[in-house]
């Protein structure tokens, strides 16, 4: 098998705050080939966005390895990651905040090329963001307009102009989508998958959103307080759930057919706090096939068919 | 006599509703001739995108359109065959909250922060019905275990619960009272899905129980499959198309309807690419000619942007306003692809 673009090994994301220690990422371990997407789903507070911000060593990991074509990233020094940065972007949430409200349009596309000088005469500077523009569907008109001016979906596709703006192999994309309408949705995930196919990127989406990570990923990541509990390519994954946790998520998803209502499997209570978490599988509490060896031993993550990893006790 | 049964279930009729915001950079047109009608104990979906027009529809029915700049232009809103409209300010007083409720978006900034959970559910009790303090106190913790919290949380504050817990909460405010007519403004779209579903489960479970009419607002048609009666979509302050359940999602008509359904992922049937709807949501206040939708619909005709389409009635339950289904404009639309 070829190189995975990107490698992770028992990643592990911790913070320090008044209570305890709070741990967001715990021991987090996965590849993702070349040109395919991830999808990273989980519910608030899993540690998906953690995941994906430490990756990219916006968070200064607490330990583990990632591995970007065969590189140790977080043992470059800050020149060299900057340098490595050219070819890892991220795509954020909020394209409300994640754009300078002071800077236009042409700014906030030019600033990458600006920083990593890689573009120094200002009228060839223009010419790339006017193609950059063109690439994600931006008038050129656009091009002295202030954020606010636009809306939702034309402001993350500036934010989306940003991110290729370095040519990258490797997006992540933290829940591109989740602030739009779903028909400006359909147009954002539309041109994620276009881009995709024509300069050969590999994502991690990160969502909440179970329908629309099935329709753009490859393979299904899912998390739960800080740990990966399930990964499988998507088909499999959403006909043949096997840990508790996933197949409840799946089974909450509120599908807008009236002849195949869902079978519901409704969960106890919430998720439980990650700090300080104590030993077992930590979704036991809300378990409806908990016993008591689920409360002793957290499981272990194991493929237990061909690309089929998941993390519970019954599945060993 | 059949005329009067229906009289009495008819728990909320709105006719010909306008509403405006009227600004200094010019009048939103925010609502346009709205008309619905709900019956006792059935739910409707008020189904749309942002700035639709669903909340100050649902804002009217409270008058809580903020005025200035908001203004109810014309038309009435009849609960229980009362005109709102024409009631006092104290008048709407008594019924907020007792015989119509609403249940907002965000719970963590409908509940306040300073006052315990218990306070607030026993301060609607207190204003609404004859009971002391500490009767009040006591329903308070009957609610709060209605909804799935231990009565002892009481006295605890908002800020002490988790999102999904404080979403019970603000239903159990609102359900307090017994209301007729319960109003929920997207109440699940700040919950997680697992918590969402429970969230929704129990508004299922009470309003069977109660018999309550309630009027849903969401842009999510997973969620209007699973909880509602009848549809409405709304486009541009106008509601677009009509039906119950079946209609909408079986026997889709509007070519926005088509559009929304058609710009969801599908999980059942994957495919490459999603078909979005062209260009964007209109400005309200500039809305454009003709049909509101024309110049996103790939079906539109030369008519389309000059004459506003009528209401079309396809049976008893369904109608549209398109051109495409009037007789004589020579507009006509494909079938929903299966």
């Amino acid at each position: 098998m070829a190189q995975p673009l990107l490698e992770v090994k028992n990643l592990k994301k911790y913070f320090k705050t008044k209570k305890g220690t709070l741990h967001a990422v715990d021991d987090v371990s996965f590849t993702v080939e070349q040109g395919k997407t991830l999808g990273v789903v989980g519910e608030s507070g899993c540690g998906k966005s953690t995941t994906g911000r430490t990756i990219l060593r916006l968070l200064e990991p607490t330990s583990g390895q990632v591995f970007f074509e065969g590189k140790d990233i977080f043992s470059l020094s800050p020149r060299q990651m900057r340098a490595m940065r050219k070819e890892m972007q991220i795509i954020f949430q909020d394209p409300y905040a994640s754009l300078n409200p002071r800077k236009t349009v042409g700014e906030i596309i030019a600033m990458p090329l600006v920083l990593n000088k890689i573009i120094t005469d200002p009228r060839k500077r223009e010419e790339r963001v006017l193609e950059l523009m063109e690439t994600v569907g931006l008038a050129e008109r656009f091009i002295n307009t202030y954020p606010h001016e636009l809306d939702g979906g034309r402001r993350q596709r500036i934010g989306i102009a940003r991110a290729l703006a370095m040519e990258p192999k490797f997006i992540v994309c933290d829940e591109p989508v989740s602030a739009l309408d779903v028909s400006i949705q359909a147009q954002i995930l539309n041109l994620l998958t276009t881009l995709q196919k024509q300069f050969g990127l590999t994502y991690i989406f990160i969502t909440h959103d179970l329908s629309v990570v099935h329709h753009f990923s490859d393979d299904i990541a899912v998390m739960y307080l800080g740990q990966l509990v399930e990964k499988a390519p998507t088909a499999e994954l959403f006909e043949k759930p096997l840990h508790p946790y996933t197949q409840a998520l799946l089974s909450a998803i509120p599908i807008p057919d009236i002849d195949h209502p869902q079978k519901r499997i409704i969960l106890r209570g919430e998720l439980a706090s990650p700090i300080n978490p104590k030993p077992g599988c930590r979704f036991a509490p809300r378990c409806n096939y908990a016993s008591e060896k689920c409360m002793n031993k957290t499981p272990e993550l194991r493929e237990v068919s061909p690309g089929h990893f998941v993390a519970c006790a019954l599945a060993e | 006599m059949e005329i009067q049964t229906s009289e009495i279930n008819t728990v909320l009729e709105i006719q010909d509703l306008v509403v405006n915001y009227e600004t200094d950079d010019g009048i939103v047109h925010a609502v346009n001739g709205v008309n619905l009608k709900l019956e006792r104990g059935r739910t409707l979906a008020l189904v749309g995108e942002t700035g639709a027009g669903k909340t100050t529809i649902a804002l009217s029915i409270l008058r809580l359109i903020q005025d200035p700049p908001g203004k109810i232009r014309g038309g009435s809103i009849r609960l229980e065959g009362e005109d709102l409209l024409t009631y006092t300010e104290r008048q709407m007083e008594a019924i907020r909250g007792d015989k119509v409720s609403m249940i907002f978006q965000d719970p963590m900034t409908s509940l306040n922060p300073v006052l315990t959970v218990g306070d607030q559910i026993a301060e609607v009790i207190q204003i609404h019905q004859k009971v002391s303090k500490a009767e009040a106190e006591k329903k308070a913790r009957e609610m709060l275990e209605l909804v799935g919290i231990d009565g002892d949380r009481a006295k605890e504050y908002p800020h002490q619960f988790s999102g999904g817990m404080k979403q019970r909460v603000v239903i159990a405010i609102a359900l307090s009272c017994n209301p007729t007519l319960l109003i929920a403004d997207e109440p699940t779209t700040a919950l997680d899905v697992t918590i969402q579903a429970q969230v929704l489960e129990l508004m299922k479970e009470l309003r069977e129980k109660y018999q309550t009419s309630m009027i849903m607002i969401t842009h999510d048609l997973g969620i209007v499959a699973e909880t509602c009666d009848e549809v409405s979509i709304v486009y541009a302050g106008r509601i677009v198309e009509h039906g119950t359940l079946r209609d909408i999602f079986k026997n889709t008509k509007h070519p926005y309807t088509v559009g929304l359904f058609n710009s969801l992922p599908n999980i059942k049937r994957r495919k490459d690419m999603l078909k979005p709807i062209k260009g964007l949501m209109p400005d309200p206040t500039n809305l454009p000619s003709g049909c509101p939708f024309h110049p996103r619909c790939d079906h539109a005709q030369e008519i389309c942007s000059k004459r506003k389409p009528l209401t079309t009635y396809l049976s008893d339950t369904h109608f549209v306003e398109c051109l495409a289904y009037e007789n004589g404009t020579g507009v006509t639309i494909a079938e929903r692809e299966g």
